[in-house]
Parts: C-alpha cells; sequence; structure tokens
C-alpha cells in the first residue's frame, strides 16, 4: 500500500472515537475499508471483527493476526449538582496530563474542557501534586444536574478531541496505540493472499485487560498469532543511560518478553532472521514492561506461539501521539515478510 | 537419593519461557520409563504412562522453569540493566552471580546510592560481565540469563539454588519409575512458564483435560527466626495444601493426599500459605474445572540463590505419591 | 416456599467460607429441587439447576449466577491452645476484635476472636489496627481437647443472627452475597409458574470471594448463550455517599461498562421500566470485580450484565440492605428471562446505539 494511503488511514481512524466496551464507530469505520479485501467478516459476543482472508492453498497453518480497536479514554459515573461530568478512566490513563485538556463527550461528539483550580487559588503543596482523575470534572457547559444527565447520561464515554495531522517529518494523532497496528492489518488484507488462511481480528477490550483476543483466540485455535501493536518510545533526552524502551524512526519494536508473555524464542528468531536478510531495520523492545494481546491469545486452549510487533510511538495513552510513517511501514513489510515465509515444518520442531 | 541426578537438575539452565536444556535432561531421564512423550507449543514436556484403563486420568505438575533475569539494556561502558523474570528480589541479588545460554557469567551489584537507608531497588542494579563497552558485551538486549549457585548436601539439608522447582522435578522422575503398575493414566508435567504467571501448566491442563491434577512444588515455612506464624517445618514431612492465595485445594484431592500418607506411613503436615502459588491453582480452572491440589516440599529462602530443603521431606513425598497412584 | 424474610434469615446464617460451600449446597439444593427440571453440582461444587424452556431445539440458553461462598477465615497454626488465622477472601481485620466464629473443625467448634488487651500495648500499638499474626481465635478448650479437634487449614466463619432494621431493611453476615443468591432462588420460584422460551439455568457459584472460580468453570461448563451475574454493590453510608455508591431501597443497579453487552442492558432497562421497578445505574470502567467479569470471557465470549444489590458496610458481618431491593432483582431477572425469545440474540446490528443514544431516565 502507497504511503498517503496508508496515512489517510490512520488518520481517519485515529480520530474515531472507540474507548473499551465501545467499539461500534471502529467497526463501522472498518467496514468499508475491508470490504472487498476479506473473504468473510464477522461481529462476536465481544464485538471483535472477525475477518477471513482466504490463503492461496498451499499450507494448512491457522494463522491470527490481531489489532486491537479500543483506545483509553474515561465514562461518566456521576454528575454534580452544578451540571459537572465525574468521570474515571477506562484503560491507563496518566492522570497528570488531564488538566486543562479538551475532550469529547459522547458519540454526538459534544465539546467538553477538563480544567482545574486555578493556580492563584492552590497552595504550594497543590501545585506539586498530580491530581488524581476521581478529582477533576469534565464541564461541557451545563447548566445544572438535570442538563448534564440529559446531554451525557451515565456510562457516556469520554475521549481525547485530536484530530490526526502531520508535524514536521511525524504523524501526530490519538490513539496511535493501536490505530497503527490496525492500519497495518489492513494493509497486509489488502495484499497478496498468503499461502495460509489468514485470520485478521479486530479485538475489543485490550486495555481493560486483553479481553477481546481472549476470546477471539479461543474461537479460532491458530497454530500462530501475530500481534500488531502501537508501543511505547521513551526516546526523549535523559542523563541516566538506560534503556528508551524504543525509538522512533529506529524500525519495528519486536517483544522478547513483557509482562504479559514471552514471544515463542523460535518466531522472534524466524521474523529477526528475516529483518536481517531483507534489510528491513527493527529494533527489541525493553523486555519487562507492558502488555499485548499475546498475553490472553498465547495462554488459550493448548497454547499459542505468538510474537508482537509494533510501531514506536512517543506519548501514547495520551492526547497527542506521534509516529513516523517509516517505521509504519517497516512494520507491515517485516510482518508480511514472517507471515509468507511461515512453515508447517517450523511448528512442528519447534 | 540420587544426588548426581538432582545436582544436574538444579544446574540445568532453565528461565522461565528458556527452558531448553533442562528439558532435554527431563525428557533423557524420562523416556525409558514412558509410554510417550511430547512437547507442547508453549514447551511444557508432557510424560505420558498409560493405566490400565480402570483408573483416572491424572496430571502431576512439576515446574521445570526457573526465576531468573533478562538484560533490558547495555550502557556505553559496557554495564547491563536487567528486568526480572519471575519473582526475584534485589536483596538476594547483590553479588550473585548469573549465567546467560552462551556461558557468559556475570557479578549482580548495587550502583552507589546517596540515600543507603531504604531497601535497593531493581533499577539500581547491574550486572558486570567484565565487558570494556557496549560493543565489547558478550550478550545483547533480550539475553535471559539464570543465578549460579552449586548444589550441597549437609547433613539430611540440601542447599542450592532452583530446588523451586527441582525438586518436583526430581520426585516426578523418581516416581515414574515407582508407578509403572499404577492402574492409573499418569500424565508427569514438567510445565514451563510457572514463575511468570502459571502459563505452561493452564495450556497443558486444557489439553489434557484430566480427571484430577496435583501440583509438587515447594512451599514457605514458619521454622525461621521470627518467621510468620506457619506450621510447616522442614523435616516434618511434605505439606498438603490446603490454600494458598490463588487456589483452596479441592478436598477430594487434599483427602486422597491424606490417606496416601497415612497409608505409606510417611508423616505430613497441612499447608496454609500466605503469599505464593502453584501451578494447581491454573490447572483447577482449567474449561469446566478440574479437582486439583499440591504435595508441598517445605522449603526455606525460596527464590534466593540458597533454598533449603530436608532430603527426608523429598523421600517422602515419592513414598506418599507412590502410594495416592498405587 | 418459606416466607421470603426468614429465607434471607436462613442463607444468612447459612456457612460457606470459600472453598467450603458444601453443607450451603445442600440447603439450597432442597430449596431449589422443587423448582426446577435438573439439579447438578459440578467439580468445583458450583451447584447448577435448570428450568427448562418452552422453545423449539436446538433451545438457547441463559445463565444466571450468583455466588455463595462468603468471606472468612482459616487456621494456620495451633499455638499454646489458641488458633492463629489467616483471611480467606477479602475479610476485614479492622471488624473482627470481639466477634464470635464457629469453627469447621471435626466438628462445629463455637469460639471469639481475641488479642491482647490494650492496658498492656504501647500508645503506637493502640493507634494501628491489630496484625493478623496478633489475632487470636480462643474455642475455650484445652490444648489436648484442640489437637483432637481442630487441624490447621481447617475454616472458620462468623456468627451473626440477622438482625431486623426499621423499614425492613436487614443487617447480617454474608448478604454479600445470600442476598442474590435469595433473589435467584425468587426469580425460579416465580419462573416456575411462568412459561419461557429459554432454557434457564441458575447457578450457586462458588470462591468468588478468591478470585471468581466458580463463575469462570461453571461458564465454561454451561456455555450459555447469554449470562447475569447477580451481586452486591457499595450503598450510600453516612461515610460514604459520593460517586459510586448508590441508595437503599431504590432499586438494583445495573452495569453500564466494557464488562457488558449494551444490546443486553438496554433489554433489561427495559424489562425494568415496564414493570415499573427501579432501578439505578451503575458505570463501571474496567473490571467490575464480579462473576460477571469471569463469565464474559469463557469460551467464544458470553453476552453478559450484571444486577446489583445496594448493601452497606460491605465485607462486615452487618451488612445491611433493604428487603424490597431484594425482591425487586428476583422480579426482574424473572421478566427478562420469560421476555426472551428463541430467536433472540444480542448482537452489534445498530452500530452506533451506546449509551449516549439511550433515553434518559
Amino acid at each position: 500500500m502507497k504511503r498517503e494511503k496508508l496515512i489517510e488511514i490512520l488518520q481517519s481512524l485515529s480520530d474515531v472515537m472507540s474507548t473499551s466496551g465501545d467499539e461500534s464507530l471502529m467497526r463501522q469505520a472498518l467496514r468499508p475499508l475491508l470490504a472487498g479485501h476479506v473473504d468473510e467478516m464477522r461481529v462476536d459476543s465481544l464485538g471483535n471483527l472477525i475477518t477471513l482472508k482466504k490463503g492461496t492453498g498451499e499450507s494448512q497453518l491457522r494463522v491470527l493476526v490481531t489489532a486491537h480497536i479500543d483506545e483509553v479514554g474515561m465514562i461518566i459515573v456521576d454528575h454534580t449538582t452544578d451540571g459537572a461530568l465525574k468521570v474515571r478512566a477506562v484503560g491507563g490513563i496518566d492522570d497528570r496530563l488531564l488538566p486543562g485538556l479538551n475532550v469529547c463527550v459522547g458519540k454526538e461528539q459534544l465539546p467538553g474542557v477538563m480544567g482545574v483550580k486555578a493556580i492563584h487559588h492552590s497552595t504550594a503543596p497543590e501545585r506539586l501534586r498530580a491530581i488524581p482523575i476521581k478529582d477533576l470534572s469534565v464541564d461541557i457547559g451545563a447548566k445544572d444536574k438535570k442538563e448534564a444527565q440529559h446531554l451525557a447520561p451515565l456510562g457516556t464515554r469520554v475521549t481525547f478531541s485530536t484530530r490526526a495531522h502531520p508535524l514536521g517529518e511525524l504523524l501526530a494523532g490519538k490513539a496511535f496505540d493501536d490505530r497503527a497496528g490496525c492500519t497495518a492489518l489492513i494493509a497486509l488484507l489488502h495484499g497478496e493472499p498468503f499461502p495460509f488462511d489468514l485470520h485478521g481480528v479486530f479485538t475489543v477490550q485490550e486495555e481493560v485487560g486483553l479481553r477481546g483476543a481472549r476470546v477471539a483466540g479461543y474461537a479460532l485455535e491458530p497454530d500462530v498469532a501475530f500481534v500488531l501493536e502501537g508501543t511505547i518510545a521513551d526516546d526523549l533526552p535523559k542523563k541516566e543511560d538506560v534503556s528508551l524502551t524504543s525509538e522512533i524512526g529506529k524500525g519495528p519494536v519486536l517483544t522478547v518478553m513483557d509482562h504479559s508473555y514471552i514471544s515463542a524464542p523460535w518466531l522472534l528468531r524466524h521474523t529477526v532472521k528475516l529483518a536481517e536478510e531483507l534489510g528491513i531495520p527493527y529494533q527489541f523492545k525493553q523486555p519487562g514492561i507492558g502488555g499485548t494481546d499475546a498475553g490472553a491469545i498465547h495462554l488459550t486452549r493448548g497454547g499459542v506461539p505468538s510474537l508482537t510487533l509494533a510501531v514506536p510511538c512517543r506519548y501514547i495513552h495520551g492526547p497527542i501521539s506521534l509516529l513516523k510513517p517509516e517505521d509504519l511501514e517497516a512494520t507491515i513489510d517485516l510482518t508480511a515478510a514472517a507471515l509468507r515465509n511461515l512453515t508447517a515444518e517450523q511448528l512442528a520442531t519447534n | 537419593m540420587n544426588l548426581e541426578l538432582l545436582t544436574k537438575l538444579t544446574q540445568a539452565f532453565g528461565p522461565s519461557g528458556y527452558e531448553d536444556e533442562i528439558r532435554a535432561l527431563i525428557q533423557e531421564h524420562a523416556a525409558p520409563w514412558a509410554d510417550e512423550l511430547r512437547t507442547d507449543p508453549l514447551g511444557n514436556l508432557i510424560v505420558h504412562h498409560r493405566g490400565n484403563g480402570q483408573g483416572e486420568k491424572i496430571v502431576l505438575a512439576a515446574h521445570m522453569d526457573e526465576i531468573g533475569v533478562m538484560v533490558s539494556h547495555v550502557d556505553k561502558e559496557g554495564y547491563l540493566r536487567f528486568t526480572r523474570i519471575g519473582g526475584v528480589y534485589p536483596l538476594h541479588c547483590i553479588g550473585s552471580r548469573v549465567r546467560f545460554a552462551n556461558g557468559t557469567q556475570g557479578v549482580i551489584y548495587l550502583e552507589h546510592r546517596e540515600d543507603a537507608s531504604t531497601s535497593p531497588k531493581l533499577t539500581q542494579l547491574y550486572i558486570d560481565v567484565g565487558a570494556a563497552s557496549k560493543d565489547d558485551a558478550p550478550v545483547s538486549v533480550g539475553a535471559p540469563a539464570a543465578f549460579v549457585r552449586p548444589l550441597v548436601q549437609q547433613g539430611t539439608r540440601l542447599i542450592s539454588k532452583t530446588l523451586d522447582d527441582r525438586i518436583g522435578c526430581y520426585i516426578l522422575l523418581e516416581l515414574l519409575q515407582q508407578v509403572q503398575d499404577s492402574p492409573h493414566d499418569l500424565y508427569l508435567l514438567f510445565s514451563t512458564q510457572e514463575e511468570v504467571g502459571l502459563r505452561g501448566a493452564r495450556t497443558a491442563a486444557f489439553s489434557i483435560n484430566p480427571d484430577l491434577a496435583i501440583a509438587v512444588d515447594v512451599t514457605g515455612t514458619g521454622d525461621t527466626p521470627k518467621a510468620l506464624p506457619m506450621a510447616v517445618a522442614l523435616g516434618d514431612g511434605p505439606a498438603i495444601k490446603v490454600q494458598d492465595p490463588g487456589m483452596i485445594a479441592h478436598p477430594k484431592v487434599r483427602q486422597l493426599l491424606v490417606e496416601a500418607a497415612r497409608k505409606a506411613e510417611v508423616p505430613y503436615q497441612l499447608e496454609v500459605l500466605r503469599g505464593g502459588t502453584t501451578d494447581a491453582a491454573a490447572m483447577q480452572l482449567t474449561r469446566a474445572g478440574i479437582p486439583s491440589g499440591t504435595l508441598s516440599i517445605p522449603c526455606r529462602y525460596v527464590h534466593s540463590p540458597s533454598e533449603m530443603v530436608d532430603s527426608q521431606d523429598v523421600e517422602n513425598a515419592i513414598k506418599l505419591l507412590t502410594a495416592a497412584l498405587a | 416456599m418459606k416466607k421470603n424474610d426468614d429465607l434471607l434469615r436462613q442463607l444468612s446464617e447459612a456457612t460457606g467460607p470459600s472453598g467450603h460451600e458444601e453443607s450451603l449446597r445442600h440447603q439450597l439444593e432442597e430449596l431449589w429441587r422443587p423448582l426446577v427440571t435438573t439439579l447438578r453440582s459440578d467439580a468445583m461444587g458450583n451447584l447448577i439447576a435448570m428450568q427448562q424452556g418452552t422453545g423449539p431445539e436446538p433451545r438457547p440458553a441463559v445463565m444466571a449466577a450468583a455466588h455463595m461462598d462468603e468471606i472468612g477465615l482459616i487456621v494456620t497454626q495451633i499455638e499454646e491452645g489458641f488458633l492463629h488465622i489467616a483471611p480467606i477472601g477479602g475479610t476485614d481485620r479492622r471488624v473482627l476484635l470481639g466477634l464470635e466464629v464457629l469453627v469447621h473443625g471435626r466438628e462445629d467448634i463455637p469460639g471469639l476472636i481475641g488479642t491482647r488487651p490494650p492496658h498492656v500495648l504501647s500508645t503506637e500499638e493502640r493507634k494501628k489496627t491489630v496484625p493478623w499474626e496478633k489475632l487470636f481465635v480462643d474455642v475455650g478448650l484445652p490444648a489436648e481437647k484442640i489437637a483432637q479437634l481442630i487441624r490447621v487449614g481447617d475454616p472458620i466463619s462468623i456468627r451473626q443472627p440477622l438482625l431486623a432494621l426499621e423499614n425492613k431493611r436487614f443487617a447480617g453476615k454474608a448478604l454479600d452475597n445470600r442476598a442474590s443468591v435469595v433473589a435467584l432462588t425468587l426469580a425460579l420460584a416465580e419462573l416456575v409458574q411462568r412459561e419461557h422460551a429459554w432454557d434457564f439455568y441458575a447457578v450457586a457459584t462458588v470462591q468468588e470471594e478468591v478470585g471468581l472460580k466458580g463463575a469462570i468453570t461453571s461458564a465454561y461448563g454451561v456455555d450459555p448463550q447469554l449470562a447475569v451475574a447477580l451481586d452486591v454493590t457499595f450503598a450510600k453510608q453516612e461515610d460514604d455517599s459520593k460517586t459510586g455508591v448508590f441508595a437503599l431501597d431504590k432499586g438494583p443497579t445495573i452495569g453500564l461498562g466494557p464488562n457488558f453487552h449494551p444490546q443486553l442492558f438496554q433489554r433489561i432497562e427495559a424489562a425494568a421500566k415496564e414493570l415499573e421497578i427501579p432501578y439505578q445505574l451503575e458505570p463501571t470502567p474496567g473490571a467490575s470485580g464480579t462473576d460477571a467479569w469471569g463469565i464474559q470471557v469463557a469460551r467464544e465470549g458470553i453476552p453478559t450484565s450484571l444486577l446489583s444489590i445496594p448493601v452497606r458496610y460491605m465485607h462486615q458481618p452487618v451488612e445491611t440492605l433493604a428487603w424490597q431491593d431484594v425482591e425487586r432483582t428476583g422480579r426482574l431477572l424473572a421478566a427478562l428471562v420469560a421476555g426472551l425469545e428463541s430467536t433472540y440474540r444480542p448482537g452489534w446490528e445498530n452500530e452506533g446505539d451506546g449509551p449516549s443514544a439511550r433515553s434518559n431516565q
């Protein structure tokens, strides 16, 4: 797929509001992008969008590739008498970045703001303290509780209101974790058929516990699974000589071990070997941090060898993340190569 | 006790997820006594001994992985920063040596700290492999390593790294020879990735789908200075688990083990553990639920490089399990 | 059938710490047997009852799960005739001092929970709650007798009679979650007299308090097309009255969030409106901490919902609820089940219908 097309898809998906458990707008956005490129499409009990791209029939392997369509956000849990909305985080949000934000409330995309007490009225210790989300609220301009309840009922979701756009040589937008992975999976499904049937699944509820991937992994019984992600880049200046987790511009990020799983060593070797043969840059994610859908999938039924490939992104889980289009392209290329060179013998001997 | 075998088992390399060496060793010792062996997608070794068709389908699980570390960063001077594989505590690490799969050894030490009054964090530790620079380092990001510490026998006590749970692996290997006439369809599960979340046992139990499952693993004791109240002591017999934070043992399994202890005339202890759990916790939740329990070997200093068990407890565990499966 | 608050009394006072639900299960079997088509217990000890539906085969199944276990204590060591204890589940040690208990040894042995008197402690120690290792169960028996009757690993439950307060409010132990077991029983009693197309599975689950274990395995075993978990939730009380707590006597809460299927939610809400059963909404951003969380991801995924009865003073021996809320929960569940058409399946057809498109209360 051409870079312009990839960027167009990523930007359009980035703008979609799709917090965990409420991903219908992402499914709606995906359907037309996938139509004609996959042989089957269905939605399961949890809301996973499950597609099948039939293979050439050369291989009987069952291969699963996933990317999650949910994003971190907030949910309305209460209304104050003054008409403010009390919220809680859906997924892992950094409380420190919420004050002063513009947000989108509900599917009607009502604009809202998250202001805090003025610095003039804050004590010195208050200024040093990160304000927990339970002490924040969203103001949509409602006059009173009744109006707030009417405009934004309990359970309504709130997201960052960012619109994706280019920034220098990079792309800026919300929810690149995991719209970057979604874009990569779309590109793979748009490509030539693979030797085997490819089950491409756009999973739900990753951010609240890898829930969608778990049931999809169980249902599809794959032999091998690849998970496509947008992952942490910590490549800002720092004094200590410590891991950057991953770096923008250095190619796809391969997981060796994170909190949720350990990559099947043979699958990792297979992918690294291809990257080196093809001259695709790659990097290893700092071991021991984060978790992905692979954590759920590899434990389904009798176990599934799994590997996560990710596009390095700065500022994930925040209102604006950054990525480099070249990294997205390299992630697609490496995943495609890893898939096309996968054989049943490798599985039998490892 | 077959000290030669136990020495090999405790010294074989096998941090969680990287169990190839220990699996090959166990496979070699189990093969002559097994009807069938297989390795599954997560690397579990499943040793099958067929029964006479009258018995039950039983899994006995001991995990073959060990705790360890993994390189997370190599700095300019060639020092390695690392993350934990499983429950590794900073205080146990300082001054310890680790060995990588390629044979490289390293010393773990603590960077200088202005405030030395608090317990160090893992991020303040580093591994020194004697490298002069980043390019000179013989290992790179993602390389796993295991702790180094030999096995010694002192009286009835055995001291080594990785008795958690190579002592369980030892017991299963010895047991395999004792249960050749068992009526039960036995699956000895040498599981992987227990230390990072009971992962191997979970998938293996799903594929085996047994009637009953027993984990053989170590447990803590209450017999050391100022220990919290716990009625388990080294040398007082294998412990039959009642509860730990991950599992309440199925009464049927508990009863089976208690009766076996009586039949085999070996001492036993009942165990309520406050921290930690075993593969049984994962096996229990397989499919529609599998009656599960644990036979524990009392062990001091669990997850330090010098774990200590009593060889009589080990011998008695083998007798107890032999009686349970007769 | 018994008078309803007698049922609450019977089940609140029955004992069943997690993993030790057997005697409670037997009591429930007696209560449920006249109401159901089949009754069985599974490997974990879940009680699974089924009322057969009248729809054509293959008949879909709806499962309602209420956990029957309660938090409790367990003997960890016996020292000089005193019992050292540890919690089973999330027992709050702040409320244990001075309580009467039953030790389930070779027989049920009454005892109480004590610690050293304040007079001999330092001021600092008196300001802190008593740590586990300094709490003892005293059964008033000599050490030799105790050795015959009690072993390490014996479970202990709190002894507490159900107390009737004003306005048909009740206080007692284990109302988390016997209140829901009562509601489930009321639903069975109603549905035995009503036609329903779906098979209805009522499951009294075990070991919820130690990790939703019975729900995880029973959902796999029953393999339903729909599920509703019944549990309790936090009620407003004098010292906790803001966000995330719900009024007593204003009806059960219905869960809203990732754990719950939006269309099933809408259906339950519509049933409540139709019957004019008051209800409250409980938005939950992630893990609900209830059986619903385990059930939803069983096998290929199960559309799940949650009804919760507000209870004050959670995990204390004085859990307090309003009887009406129990009854309303039972009625709402029965209405949901009876209203399921054979062909109904919650799906995602009306993409875009989220909570914000819902009619307001």
